[in-house]
């Protein structure tokens, strides 16, 4: 049974294949810096706006 | 012998009520828990008090928290100190001026994984209940962190059950060995120092927020003089059998990757040491400095010195707890330290390590202190910033931030261990294979004839003029194994206090 699925079974696209290779060194790290770009303009959008008063306020009691 | 490891994780949250003219973090603590235990169904009925926290076996000595537990929980700002015992076991608290969460007891890493981002979303929808409680423009912030950045610290304390066997001396050696070099993959990152005597910009950014409050080797203490070793004895169990080691140096973490390793690292080494398979000791000649020095190593290449003259890094003494943990599980089995799960966290361990050892910058998406310091670099570049900049100090608070919408934690693209599907139940379901279970279901089931409860016991009322006490001194019993039937076929907690009496659980 499993052989016979294992036969059926196509072979990969060219463009399945291309996903699976792993892309250039120059590739994963502008890919990288992209992701950390997207990351960066979120935390433009969700950092404190006050960010000296947040800082100055933050201010815990020592606890244990 | 070594025994089963049961553990858990008590986690204080640093608190914020923004918009009050006068915040009190005791009362904003208070308001916290309370909202969430009315809005999530563990309030009880009006003219009834909430099943509270039982101090009877606690040391007093030993035992700072104070305060009796809970009356009741009116929907209105409370100022009393709330202790509540939740249906999954955990324990939810106002500690000092910190809302506290203690994990149920859990018999693997991956199970504390769990119940710690369970703590995590009850403080998030804590957070949200609190909201509707307080007039507009005012809201309650929780934060998993360890320290304010100008000198006030509160902890995420671990637990451990050993064998009483074990020689304390013995502990104290390897426990402090993996403590001043784990931190390399269980450090949440700061910014700034904050010992005493060196100015809060001094050290630029370093690997532990906790690093900084260690100032002895061993000691009870853990407000002042914290030591990398706590001695508190109390272990909530048969005392005969068991310690529980109370570790206190440890940071709270976002990444479920770094708590896993924490837990699970700190677990096998345990035990090894209760089985005296170490094949060697590390004694630092200055093991706090030794601390401190790690934690100001980004590049994990300073050797540190041993008392016998030798020096080794961080990473060596890890390479060979983690080559002595593989041998002893190989010859003797993981049963000791979480069975499958322990193979787990030796694969995960030595993945990380090899990470670190090429370049702490790859592991940015599974360790605190590399995936904050990411954060902080590219911020500070994209807007050319000092990294003194005040804007930094900001955003290492609110990588901590435990509000959806605002956690930076949450978008720094960390691995996750744990379904968050299993996470959500974890809320309100014990875990199956601890005492907790047992603690759990009685919460779940006889809320109403439950009075109080704590680790190894519960107090039931059920209308016979004197309470009834049922111990729980064994942490490896009363699992679904043991009492799930019980607690499916009994329809009241009389007919489970009769059948646990007839069965001499």
């Amino acid at each position: 049974m499993a052989e016979r699925e294992q036969i059926r079974k196509p072979a990969p696209s060219p463009r399945e294949q291309s996903v699976e290779e792993s892309p250039p060194a120059s590739e994963r790290g502008s890919d990288i810096k992209a992701q950390l770009d997207d990351l960066l303009d979120e935390i433009d959008e969700v950092l404190e706006t006050n960010a000296e008063d947040f800082v100055k306020s933050y201010i815990q009691k020592g606890g244990e | 012998m070594a025994v089963p490891k049961m553990l858990g994780l008590e986690t204080e949250y640093g608190i914020v009520h923004r918009g009050a003219s006068e915040p009190n973090p005791i009362s904003a603590s208070s308001l916290l828990i309370n909202a969430y235990l009315i809005a999530h169904g563990h309030a009880p009925e009006p003219g009834r008090a909430a099943v509270g926290w039982d101090f009877t076996d606690e040391t007093p000595g030993n035992d700072a928290r104070g305060g009796a537990p809970a009356g009741s929980l009116a929907p209105e700002i409370e100022t009393h100190l709330v202790n509540a015992v939740l249906t999954n076991g955990a324990r939810y608290y106002v500690d000092h001026a910190h809302p506290e969460l203690s994990t149920p007891e859990c018999a693997d890493a991956r199970s504390v994984v769990v119940y710690d981002r369970a703590a995590e979303l009850i403080a998030a929808r804590s957070m949200e209940a609190a909201r509707m409680l307080l007039p507009p423009g005012e809201e309650i912030v929780v934060y998993k962190n360890n320290s304010d950045g100008k000198g006030n610290s509160y902890g995420c304390h671990e637990n451990y059950l050993v064998s009483r066997a074990v020689p304390f001396s013995r502990i104290v050696t390897h426990a402090t060995a993996h403590f001043v070099t784990r931190q390399i993959f269980c450090g949440a990152g700061k910014m700034g120092s904050e010992t005493s005597g060196m100015r809060l910009d001094e050290a630029g950014y370093q690997i532990s927020q906790r690093a900084d409050f260690i100032e002895e080797e061993v000691g009870l203490e853990t407000t002042l003089k914290r030591p990398i070793v706590n001695t508190r004895d109390e272990p909530h169990a048969d005392a005969a059998k068991y310690r529980r080691l109370h570790v206190i140096v440890g940071d709270a973490n976002m990444s479920q990757v770094a708590t896993f390793l924490k837990v699970g690292t700190t677990a096998l080494v345990m035990a090894l040491t209760e089985d005296d398979a170490m094949p060697r000791e590390f004694r630092f000649a200055a093991p706090v400095a030794a601390l401190r020095q790690v934690s100001r190593d980004l590049q994990l290449r300073q050797p540190l010195e041993l008392a016998d003259g030798t020096t080794i890094t961080a990473l060596g003494v890890q390479w060979e707890l983690l080559a002595a943990a593989r041998t002893y599980v190989e010859q003797r089995g993981a049963d000791a330290a979480g069975g499958e799960v322990a193979h787990q966290v030796l694969a995960r361990w030595e993945d990380v390590l090899g990470g670190l050892e090429r370049g702490p910058a790859g592991l940015a998406g599974q360790i605190d202190w590399v995936a904050k310091l990411r954060l902080l670099e590219g911020f500070r570049d994209r807007h050319s910033l000092d990294f003194q900049d005040v804007r930094l100090r900001a955003l290492d608070i609110q990588y901590h931030d435990l509000r959806p919408d605002r956690s930076l934690a949450a978008r720094a693209g960390l691995e996750t261990l744990v379904d968050e599907a299993a996470a959500v139940r974890a809320m309100t379901e014990p875990p199956p294979d601890t005492r907790a279970y047992f603690r759990g279901r009685c919460l779940q089931k006889f809320a109403a004839e439950v009075v109080a409860a704590n680790w190894d016991s519960i107090v039931f009322d059920v209308g016979e003029g004197s309470l009834r006490r049922v111990s729980m001194t064994e942490p490896a019993r009363g699992t679904v194994a043991h009492v799930g039937d019980m607690f499916d076929e009994c329809g009241s907690a009389m007919e489970l206090l009769r059948r646990l009496g007839s069965a001499g659980a």
